[in-house]
């Protein structure tokens, strides 16, 4: 991003510029098959969702088969499927996006306060055993997910929680290795002098940590905020396994056993498929910029 | 976690360390050890959730799980001590095990070089000098933020063989027998790839951020050497790159070897039978089977085990060969 922000100054200054010595035909050349690559590619991401919206929008299943495809809603413009799929009888969708929200809201609480409490020692206090704790916490990013699985599964079971939210909200509490790493790495960029500055004010670390470090940190607490609501709106597997009671089922849940079932009217699965990817998306366009380079600092850092 | 405590202790013995130059030189060092120790304390009192989610969702489970992979624990019913009986099961009398595992190494084969070069690829499309990039990029990014499920029944109808949009432009185009996908055993992997490299921008973003990270002077002097995008590309982008190409390639491969897609349970109709003919039938898929299908506690863990061995191997000469190929700046 900022390599093409100061390309334009650079081309100003001239000489250094080595898109200059490359003629301008061979330039032009190359910058439309450069859009060209990028709008094929765009069309791949965009036509399927946009057959989505045309499907969702169709007054039956008759419609929906026809030849040509269409990616594009023109003839059919039926709203009321939405309404259709969120009051559908025997569905409880806003029973779906209800369960899904306090998920979502309760990850993202303890995703938060866990993971910043977690990083602030890592990053600012001095105590024995910091290196190999850190070390330690660097490992557990490459735990075997498919061993744990299933001793969890049985641990929540046997104390009683399978059926109920808390195994998936509870793990949240204790903090996610890779969050940890991400806010210890930013919270190392503020400056000591502020923490110093307050504990001659007669601070204490609590205090320091909640009113510099974590005000300063949240930027990275945002990308983690927005990584939580992700993962636990779009989770599927861990609903799956732990909630039995159809009326607590999260919206991914539901749909997909939606799928499976005989004689699903497809415009109304389309609308109800529409409308679970809308909170992402709407996440997606208002915390852009902080998304994307939050995964590439996670990358590089890696 | 207790706010409070935290806060007290270094609070007080902060205000009287003015005194310190009236005092003899132990008590300011005894006083430096409380400092220490109060700090101490409070870094622990901070980590506390951690630790307690290390040992109740890290440390219990992982020694528990050892302990079910040598019973015949059952959901319901508690295991007997069957020594290695299990993994000798696995390993010598259990054809969809090794079915399983013929499907996760083909999936590794195939999509790793293939969301590698592709994810690579359209990051340096993006990494072009010129206007609209931004946009670009927000909207290959779109899929990575869905969720597997919304993609997979979106697919899942997009590839339908008979009335499909996929299949309906393909015969227009005049292939009158396209692959039935999904249906398919033969294609249901090719489709699930196809439905991976949707969401391809996901890599190319890390990528993308790599490739910004290279300072541009390098290219500057190649090109007046007289250097061609390809030498350029060859000698300067790939080498400068490795350390991130080296992260993904780990990334990749440790999800494909546990690749657990959502869409396989949609197109399998709800189920873990993972695909036509088991044609999808992954590894973490056979797990969840015989776990949470048959009940089979210990040998599905049993399973497990053997998987994240397999994993190990794998990620062990990834990492062999980083000292050939990935070049770090600091060397």
């Amino acid at each position: 991003m900022s390599a093409a922000r100061n390309a334009p100054l650079r081309r100003r200054g001239g000489a250094l510029d080595p898109d200059r010595l490359v003629p301008r035909s061979r330039r032009a050349l190359r910058a439309t098959a450069v859009y060209a690559a990028l709008v094929v590619l765009s069309l791949f991401i965009l036509l399927p969702i946009g057959w989505m919206l045309t499907t969702a929008l169709k007054p039956d299943t008759a419609t929906i088969f026809t030849f040509p495809p269409e990616f594009i809603p023109t003839e059919y413009w039926r709203w009321e499927n939405f309404v259709d799929a969120l009051t559908a009888e025997g569905e409880p969708y806003l029973r779906y996006v209800f369960n899904t929200t306090v998920l979502v809201l309760a990850n993202m609480t303890g995703a938060v306060v866990a993971n910043s409490l977690i990083a602030y020692p890592f990053a600012r206090l001095r105590f024995r055993g910091r290196n190999t704790l850190f070390v330690i916490l660097l490992a557990t990013l490459l735990l075997p997910a498919p061993v744990l699985l299933i001793p969890q599964f049985l641990l929540f079971f046997h104390i009683g929680w399978y059926g109920t939210y808390l195994p998936l909200v509870v793990p949240s509490f204790t903090g996610n290795a890779f969050f940890i790493f991400l806010l210890r790495q930013y919270m190392r960029t503020i400056p000591r002098e502020l923490d110093e500055a307050a504990r001659i004010d007669g601070a204490g670390y609590f205090t320091i940590y909640r009113r510099i470090i974590l005000p300063l940190t949240a930027p990275a607490l945002t990308v983690v905020a927005v990584f939580t609501f992700l993962g636990t709106w779009n989770d599927f597997f861990g609903p799956l396994i732990y909630l039995q009671d159809p009326d607590m089922f999260t919206v991914a849940v539901a749909l997909a056993t939606q799928v499976s079932r005989v004689g699903v009217e497809w415009n109304l699965l389309m609308a109800s498929n529409l409308l679970a990817i809308i909170p992402p998306l709407a996440i997606y366009f208002i915390a852009q910029k902080k998304l994307i380079g939050g995964i590439a600092s996670v990358g590089i850092r890696g | 976690m207790r706010p409070g405590a935290g806060e007290a202790g270094p609070g007080t013995t902060g205000g009287a360390a003015m005194d310190v130059p009236i005092q003899p030189i132990w008590a300011a060092r005894r006083r430096r050890n409380q400092l220490a120790n109060a700090e101490e304390r409070a870094a622990f009192l901070f980590m506390s959730p951690w630790f307690i989610g290390l040992i109740f969702f890290l440390v219990v489970p992982l020694v528990y799980a050892t302990w079910i992979s040598l019973t015949d624990e059952q959901l319901l019913r508690v295991g007997d001590f069957v020594g290695l009986d299990n993994y000798a099961t696995v390993l010598t009398n259990d054809d969809s095990f090794w079915t399983s595992m013929r499907v996760t190494l083909s999936w590794v084969v195939m999509t790793t070089p293939l969301f590698m070069t592709a994810g690579l690829g359209v990051a340096l499309l993006l990494n072009q000098k010129l206007p609209g990039m931004n946009v670009f990029r927000t909207i290959l990014y779109i899929p990575a933020v869905l969720s597997g499920v919304a993609v997979a029944i979106l697919w899942f109808v997009l590839l339908n063989g008979e009335f499909g949009a996929v299949n309906q432009l393909l015969r227009a185009i005049g292939i009158a027998n396209p692959p039935y996908w999904f249906e398919d055993p033969t294609w249901a992997m090719p489709a699930l790839a196809i439905v991976g490299l949707w969401g391809i921008g996901g890599n190319a973003v890390i990528y993308l951020a790599g490739l910004q990270n290279i300072p541009p002077h390098l290219y500057e002097a190649a090109s007046i050497d007289g250097a061609g995008d390809w030498a350029k590309f060859r000698q300067i982008t790939l080498p400068m790159l490795s350390p991130t190409l080296f992260f993904i390639l780990i990334n990749s491969l440790v999800g494909a070897i546990l690749v657990f897609p959502a869409t396989v349970f949609v197109i399998s109709g709800g189920t873990f039978r993972g695909g036509p003919d088991d044609s999808l039938l992954f590894a973490m898929y056979y797990i969840y089977r015989k776990v949470f299908i048959e009940g089979l506690m210990g040998y599905g863990t049993a399973v497990a085990w053997l998987l994240t061995l397999a994993g190990c191997v794998v990620v062990f000469v990834a990492f062999r060969l980083e000292r050939r190929f990935v070049y770090y700046e600091t060397q």
